[in-house]
């Protein structure tokens, strides 16, 4: 048995007999790496990705291995309790009336004792900085908000794995900020894996590993500062990098060097700094 | 304005009524509903109307709002009374409205009835002010809980409930939402005849119900990979606890029942 995490073999999926295959022969692990993000332009099969490694859906061809565990029918109640996942739409998976409630539902469901799940709510909810909104109902908070208790409800059932499938695609620039800002500080976390699925590639700077999905085949699987650097390819196949990168590669073609690809605002002010005070 | 947003007619506080367990408040007000058929006296009357309007009073909730909350049964009240008056023929003929004779009895009969229904709604709406639906869900699922064994689905009933009630806002919002895209494109629903208003309400009905749908399925994915599993095994956060309070209120509503059957003709 691997090491890895999450491994998939040969998977590929579709939708119905007679759809077209939205995942063909797709094979890479997860090992260690704390934070994975996977990205594609819409329908590159990023999402199924997501639904798969949770068992939401099953392959027709190949399997998926979870925390040694290969999911099926009997095995996914197990993957579950080590994998949480966080949706695209915020109001769409608030379950609970309150903000508390909606916590304990997964805590519920796994038959947790009513004192250790007052703990636990508790912790989630300063984890993500929502501790005084504990009762507040869900058509109180803004989108960002809610995307953040959903987040401390995947965090209160402990998981080894998170997968947030495109949790921000919905939110404003600030809820979008605040998410980000919630993941990183979550991420220092010991024995806690991210799993992030976006089409912006804004978001994947601070990943580990990229794996960059396009038509529902594996288009790559690197660094996020080795795919900023590949800006043409990735154009093909409908994803632009950020903007710092671009400027940073303009900086290049006039002449000013840049000895590694900027990953936010802070690296490439480092680069011209340190530049300017060459000069 | 949605901070504001009560669902039902629930209003907040902290009285005696509100903190009683809405398990003995459904069950109190149940057996008052079947013992309010019992009296027939004028002293049997009395208590019981003490007993209803002592409570409302004793949840410390505007009498006005309470008045205003029965708005509606008030036309249903007076119909009963005046349908008592003009059937019933019961008694001497106390006097003649132009040629109609009215009965005496027809006068202690619809006023009986009357206060009766009153009575009644009275009293079952005191619940719903003082009880917040979450609770009354939780309740209705804890009483309902013997029903388990004929493989009633109780717990499915509760979840139901409880998640309606979290999306009764959500989709108030989407209406509001639908309804100014719809009139940003010059659907009409505030002016022109009745037949057209009704009309103009399709085009907010039918995406509200598509989107409705699709809430539903992404919601249960996301129910099913917060890992759950239907009612087995699940533990509970919201408890319902009996306290000295509430054995208070079911003694005092033993002895107003012991009280109605003793003043009885």
């Amino acid at each position: 048995m691997s090491n890895s995490f999450v491994e998939f073999r040969n998977v590929s999926f579709r939708y119905g007999d007679d759809q077209p295959w939205v995942l063909k022969n797709v094979s890479f692990q997860i090992q260690s790496d704390k934070w994975v993000a996977i990205i594609g332009h819409n329908g590159s099969g990023k999402s199924t990705i997501a639904k798969l490694m949770n068992g939401l859906l099953f392959p027709q061809e190949g399997e998926i291995i979870v925390n040694g565990l290969i999911i099926n029918e009997e095995t996914i109640w197990d993957v579950r309790k080590s994998v949480g996942m966080v949706f695209q739409n915020p109001d769409n998976q608030f379950v609970g009336t309150t903000v508390k409630d909606d916590v304990a539902f997964g805590l519920e469901n796994r038959g947790i004792p009513r004192e250790i799940m007052i703990r636990r709510i508790d912790e989630s909810l300063k984890a993500v900085g929502m501790s005084e909104y504990i009762n507040h109902e869900p058509h109180r908070l803004s989108g960002g908000q809610k995307q953040r208790v959903a987040i401390a409800s995947v965090l209160a059932i402990s998981p080894n794995l998170i997968i947030l499938d495109e949790a921000t695609a919905m939110l404003d620039p600030k809820g979008r900020f605040d998410i980000l800002q919630v993941i990183n500080s979550v991420r220092n976390q010991e024995r806690l894996m991210l799993v992030t699925i976006t089409h912006d590639l804004n978001e994947i700077g601070y990943a580990d590993k990229v794996i960059v999905m396009n038509n529902g085949s594996v288009w790559a699987e690197t660094t996020p500062r080795a795919l900023f650097a590949k800006e043409k390819d990735l154009k093909q196949i409908g994803l632009d990098i950020p903007f710092v990168a671009k400027l940073a590669k303009e900086f290049i073609e006039l002449g000013i060097p840049i000895n590694k690809t900027p990953l936010n605002h802070d690296e490439l002010l480092e680069e011209l700094w340190i530049y300017h005070s060459k000069m | 304005m949605n901070n504001m947003l009560i669902i039902g007619q629930y209003v907040p506080g902290s009285s005696f009524i509100h903190r009683l367990d809405p398990r003995t408040k459904i069950t109190i007000i149940f057996f008052f509903v079947f013992f309010i058929f019992f009296a027939n006296s004028l002293l049997s009357y009395g208590i019981l109307t003490l007993f209803s309007v002592g409570s409302a009073l004793a949840t410390r909730i505007k009498v006005s709002y309470i008045i205003k909350g029965l708005t509606p049964v008030w036309f249903l009240i007076l119909f009963t009374f005046l349908l008592h008056l003009l059937v019933t023929k019961d008694g001497e003929v106390l006097f003649r409205v132009f040629t109609y004779p009215i009965y005496t009895g027809a006068i202690i009969q619809g006023t009986a009835i009357s206060l009766r229904f009153f009575l009644l709604i009275l009293v079952t709406s005191l619940l719903t002010l003082t009880t917040s639906p979450i609770e009354i869900t939780d309740a209705i699922e804890n009483l309902l809980h013997p029903l388990k064994k004929i493989k009633f689905p109780v717990h499915e009933l509760a979840l139901m409930m409880s998640i309606s009630l979290r999306f009764i806002p959500t989709l108030l919002q989407e209406t509001e939402k639908i309804s100014k895209a719809q009139a940003s494109r010059g659907v009409d629903f505030k002016t022109g005849p009745i037949k057209e208003r009704i009309q103009a309400v399709v085009p907010l009905l039918v995406p509200l119900f598509i989107s409705a749908f699709k809430r539903a399925e992404e919601l249960a994915m996301a129910m099913e990979a917060r890992g759950y599993q239907g009612g087995e095994g699940r533990t509970k956060l919201r408890e319902l606890k009996v306290g000295p309070l509430d054995w208070v209120a079911l003694l005092c509503f033993i002895l107003i029942i012991v009280a109605l059957f003793v003043t009885r003709k």
